[in-house]
């Protein structure tokens, strides 16, 4: 898509995505397989390539499935993320126990301040990923998020996930 | 412990389908199907250690994968209209009788 | 240290199925579709992957490890996705959620069928 706005310049240059995906797929085959005898190596090979030219062909790869400009950044963000979990599922189960007078739903629109696609969907998945809170839709900057409890969608829109994410974008 | 953690994995297994067949909407049933497919997964790993043979994990991640796509295949119906409107559907606040 | 490997591993298992068993009481309990979405959110999340960390403590095989670790990566990138369609597919076939002002006109009474 080169009429594709978000698009950084340099990102044409396809070749790193491509050989990542090839790392990929190459070692989900090796250790799926088990087996390595010439045959089936190369049986594993063909396929790899086939799937590389069936990506190349619909056009998706690109920074968008292959994100390597957040490699270095994102295991501290998902270390953050798994604590967020945690203390998220503490809270639900907690509401699950003490019965339904303790949750007090909310559906509300909360803004996300990031400036590319592949921001906005982090965020959003991962707004989705801690139990309690759900996106339910993302419509320019907007998202639209359901939580169980008041306190929940107050740690959203104290903002530390939004700018948490913000930070790995640039 | 595994013999426990299947036996509470089979019990999650079962209120997942009494939300199935009790509704009350259908999102509510294909939440519950997803979430017997989920669990499912967990089933079979965990079989997979009760009976000593971890090639069930295979199984597992190939079940994963067909969970994923039915319930996406699923949902790509719901922008008909018919979807929406069953007529056994009582909506979301309305008592089930 | 064998048993403090078996020790860690039993107290995993038995985490993630009392997650478990919380989320599938959930999925009785609570009120409406969304709410329940929550519930299931705590089995997809810690729930699954308390279990799985606790069956990669017990067994030593690396290949066995790497597999849990991939099933584990699978649940977590899935599980947001397919609640989020099902989020937007109620949401945009007009499934009112239950919000805090209606909620004790009839939302409560429906959670024990």
């Amino acid at each position: 898509m080169p009429e594709n706005k978000f698009s950084d310049p340099d990102d044409r240059n396809l070749l790193p995505h491509t050989i990542s995906l090839f790392l990929i797929l190459a070692a989900f085959w090796l250790l799926n397989s088990g087996y390595y005898t010439l045959l089936i190596l190369s049986l594993g090979l063909i396929s790899i390539v086939l799937v590389l030219y069936v990506a190349h062909r619909m056009d998706v790869v690109d920074h968008e499935s292959q994100p390597l400009h957040l490699t270095l950044k994102l295991p501290g963000y998902l270390t953050w993320l798994t604590k967020e979990i945690i203390l998220s599922n503490i809270s639900v189960v907690k509401h699950i126990w003490l019965g339904n007078e303790t949750i007090s739903p909310v559906l509300t629109t909360i803004k996300a301040s990031q400036k590319t696609d592949i921001g906005k969907v982090i965020y959003a998945n991962s707004i989705t990923l801690t139990p309690g809170t759900v996106a339910v839709d993302l419509v320019g900057d907007q998202i639209t998020v359901h939580a169980i409890s008041r306190e929940n969608i107050e740690v959203l829109q104290a903002g530390e996930m939004d700018r948490r994410v913000s930070r790995l974008e640039d | 412990m595994l013999i426990a953690a299947t036996l509470a994995i089979l019990v999650v297994m079962m209120m997942a389908i009494i939300r199935g067949f009790i509704g009350p909407t259908l999102y509510d049933r294909i939440l519950a199907v997803n979430m017997f497919g989920t669990k499912t997964v967990l089933l079979i790993s965990l079989l997979g250690f009760v009976m000593g043979r971890p090639e069930f994990l295979d199984i597992a991640i190939v079940y994963a994968l067909i969970n994923f796509i039915s319930i996406i295949g699923v949902l790509h119906f719901s922008d008909s209209a018919a979807f929406g409107n069953d007529p056994h559907d009582t909506g979301s606040t309305k008592k089930e009788s | 240290m064998d048993i403090v490997v078996n020790m860690s591993s039993g107290l995993c298992l038995l985490l993630g199925s009392f997650l478990c068993l919380s989320g599938g009481i959930g999925i009785i309990r609570f009120p409406d579709f969304y709410t329940r979405m929550h519930a299931v959110g705590v089995t997809d999340t810690l729930g699954a992957g308390m279990i799985l960390i606790g069956l990669m403590l017990q067994n030593p095989d690396s290949l066995v490890i790497i597999k849990l670790l991939m099933i584990l990566v699978m649940t977590i990138f899935i599980s947001p996705v397919a609640s989020h369609a099902l989020a937007k597919a109620a949401f945009r076939n007009d499934l009112v959620p239950l919000s805090d002002r209606n909620e004790h006109k009839g939302g409560t009474e429906s959670s024990n069928p």
